[in-house]
């Protein structure tokens, strides 16, 4: 334990895990939106890096000197900046039933389809060194000074100045996060508690009885599609315009994928999903940390943490999870 | 062929017996015809783009196809890019024959690259031939191994070989990345990392001896080598065919890929073959990998091969999963790469296009329907045969 404290180090891998589970929550609950509905969304990569990508490009964009000043103020920028990643998100949505529902192609394939389309289509048109033009503000900020600090002292270097450090970790976040907490709530009432939620839950376990009783199936399917697909966007909207700031060539980096990972941990759950979110949240957080902590273990080892977990995940070594019956078929109408 | 009682025309019947003849052969040619129109309409599309962004799309396919074909070294560059995409192709195609989508080529191909790296410059004193033969097979078992954990946990633990395979590709991706770790962020140096790169600050493996390298069957001047890979390819198709159409495992494979519990029904051990199966695919990517080391790049850098293994997935689907046809469709994929800096010289359009256009190309395959529509082939052909069945 070098210069550095290890207060510190534990108030950053804090930090950190929220940081990253943020994009992750997101995935998993387009996933959990999706799959309860019974379309299995793998593209939620894909839809994550297309939208991080025009969110990005509309910031950029709207700062250029021919856009009306209007525009260009900070808070205008950014909102639109969102809802292009957004929309892009959905529309992304859209398209994975359109290829799954309408032209029945296998919904493995067509999410595949996506993640490639959106690696290629931001390939295209990404230039480097586009400069990049500041990202959200944090929501509220820490009302806390240091000064006014309470000094909590644990061992020789492990001190926390209490107000301070709680205010960073709860109020020094951006609205994304804060929405994302939101969503997770919301998601979790209304999947279990209203007419939607118990509709779409229907068409994902058994589509030939509710249609029967009337539920237009391919409706709600494509209703959660595009919400679902608002959601990943979110999570890329995250990456680019809250998290870092600027873009990078697939720069999601697998999110997608652990997102679905996490979704079946959570088992098709909101509040699970983001339970394990926060759990891979850390894994990850604890990757870049270690040599903080005085650990000397190769980072890339750990940064293997998260995707091995997936895979202990998913071979059902913690529980065993339960998915919507009717998930990855596609639901076709009699007659 | 009309010698068999049934196939004589009686008297007063009309002309009309090559029918079934003719639409055997229009079935077929369909089956053509879906990829073709595919990969035009993918062209289209990209063209339009080119226009959006200002440039012109005759220029820049004009230069494509002189800089994979024209030029003596664009053709050999063409020839040397099909190689890993034909055993890429194999990789996917082969497991999707038992119904399982492998996903996971790139990771198969960065540890099939890896051990190549490894034996090819620590294995000192060997003859020449008998060092690329040990280095490529051992690559080959290396990617083969890699992707049967996928199999096994399929197969055991009915863990979605889609998720799996991903998330081995991040996992190989990072353990590579480990073993070649420069050190410069004052960590030790990986396993296998060159000694020059603690200075230099390139993560790669030494270069491999020149024992270890594929031997070189064309050069152009001054420094294009066409190495035998290619060759390696074609075997590798004809055994998979072999296997696939002839054997008995091909057999159960297939028929577990149409209907597994069928196939368990008619006495078919599918987990064995789920493990098999994704030994095998792996083992082809790991071929890809290892020949891109010994062949190309003679060494393991971090970004080499980057999105091959993506690649393999486009260039097996726009074949329809034959063997046969992935060397053509990777040849198509090999020239367009191929011709893709010819094309952003003359055009200056941004390489890229062409990941946009395989993308299309992909989606048009998947989703025929689309094509059907847009082309007015109403005949109902034998619909989209990207099917996963669902192992359960």
């Amino acid at each position: 334990m070098s210069e550095t404290e290890l207060g510190l180090a534990v108030i950053a891998t804090i930090n950190f895990t929220i940081r990253y589970s943020v994009p992750i929550t997101l995935g998993a609950l387009s996933g959990i939106l999706c799959e309860r509905s019974g379309i299995v969304n793998i593209g939620i990569e894909g839809m994550m890096l297309l939208a991080a990508f025009t969110g990005f490009m509309t910031n950029v964009f709207l700062s250029e000197p021919q856009v009306s000043p209007a525009l260009q103020t900070a808070p205008v920028r950014l909102t639109l900046a969102l809802a292009v990643a957004l929309l892009t998100g959905g529309l992304l949505g859209l398209l994975h039933g359109l290829l799954s529902i309408q032209y029945k192609v296998d919904q493995i394939v067509s999410g595949t389809v996506i993640n490639i389309l959106a690696l290629g289509l931001t390939g295209y048109f990404y230039r480097l060194n586009t400069p990049t033009l500041g990202k959200l503000p944090n929501l509220i900020g820490n009302p806390f000074g240091r000064d006014s600090s309470l000094e909590l002292k644990l061992a020789d270097n492990l001190t926390f100045y209490l107000p301070y450090d709680i205010g960073r970790i709860l109020f020094d976040k951006d609205l994304i996060t804060y929405l994302t907490l939101v969503i997770v709530f919301v998601l979790g009432w209304a999947l279990f508690h209203t007419t939607w939620g118990l509709r779409t839950r229907s068409i994902g376990e058994n589509p030939r009885a509710a249609d029967t009783l009337g539920i237009n199936v391919y409706r709600l399917q494509y209703t959660n599609l595009f919400l679902g697909g608002m959601l990943a966007g979110l999570g890329g909207a995250f990456l680019t315009l809250a998290a870092v700031g600027l873009f990078e060539q697939g720069m999601t980096t697998g999110r997608g994928f652990i997102a679905l990972a996490v979704m079946i941990f959570g088992n098709w759950r909101p509040w699970g999903a983001l339970r394990g979110a926060l759990l891979f949240g850390f894994a990850t957080a604890l990757q870049g940390q270690l040599q903080q902590f005085g650990i000397d273990f190769p980072h890339q080892l750990v940064g293997m943490l998260p995707y091995i977990l997936t895979i202990v995940v998913l071979a059902g070594f913690v529980g065993r999870a339960q998915p919507p019956a009717h998930a990855g078929r596609v639901y076709e109408t009699e007659g | 062929m009309a010698t068999t009682a049934q196939s004589r025309p009686a008297p007063d019947a009309p002309p009309r017996r090559s029918a079934p003849l003719r639409a055997q052969i229009w079935s077929a040619l369909q089956g053509l015809l879906i990829p073709l129109l595919s990969v035009v309409t993918a062209i289209i599309l990209g063209s339009i783009l080119i226009l959006l962004n200002g440039r012109d799309p005759i220029t820049a396919f004009e230069g494509l196809f002189e800089g994979a074909f024209l030029e003596p070294r664009g053709l050999l560059v063409t020839f040397r890019n099909m190689t890993p995409l034909i055993l890429s192709g194999l990789a996917v195609a082969f497991a999707f024959k038992s119904g399982l989508f492998n996903i996971g080529v790139q990771g198969q191909l960065i540890i099939g690259s890896v051990t190549a790296a490894w034996l090819g410059f620590a294995v000192e004193g060997l003859p020449p031939l008998l060092h690329v033969t040990l280095a490529i097979v051992a690559a080959a078992l290396a990617g083969g191994l890699w992707a049967a954990i996928a199999g096994a946990l399929k197969a055991y633990a009915d863990a979605h070989e889609v998720i799996t395979t991903i998330m081995l590709n991040y996992i190989a991706a990072q353990f590579a990345g480990w073993l070649i770790s420069t050190g410069s962020d004052g960590s030790r140096p990986g396993p296998l990392s060159s000694p020059e790169s603690a200075t230099d600050a390139i993560a790669r493996t030494p270069e491999i001896l020149e024992s270890a390298r594929l031997p070189v069957v064309y050069t152009v001047p001054p420094n294009f080598e066409l190495h035998a890979g290619i060759f390696i390819a074609i075997i590798a198709t004809i055994v998979i065919t072999f296997l696939l159409y002839r054997t008995t495992f091909g057999f159960s494979l297939r028929m577990a890929g149409y209907s597994p519990s069928a196939a368990q029904y008619a006495g078919v051990n599918v987990k064995r073959v789920t493990i098999l199966t994704m030994l095998i695919a792996g083992c082809l990517a790991g071929l890809a990998g290892g020949i891109q080391t010994l062949g190309v790049n003679h060494g393991y850098e971090g970004n080499q091969s980057l999105g091959l293994g993506f690649d393999g997935i486009t260039v097996a689907f726009l074949a329809g999963n034959n063997p046969i046809g992935i060397n053509f469709s990777a040849l198509l994929f090999g020239a367009m790469e191929a011709g893709t800096t010819r094309m952003a010289l003359n055009a200056n359009v941004a390489k890229e296009l062409i990941q946009v256009i395989q993308a299309l190309i992909l989606m048009f395959v998947a989703a025929d329907q689309i094509i059907r529509r847009i082309y007015r082939i109403r005949v109902a052909g034998p619909g989209s045969r990207l099917k996963i069945s669902q192992n359960k």
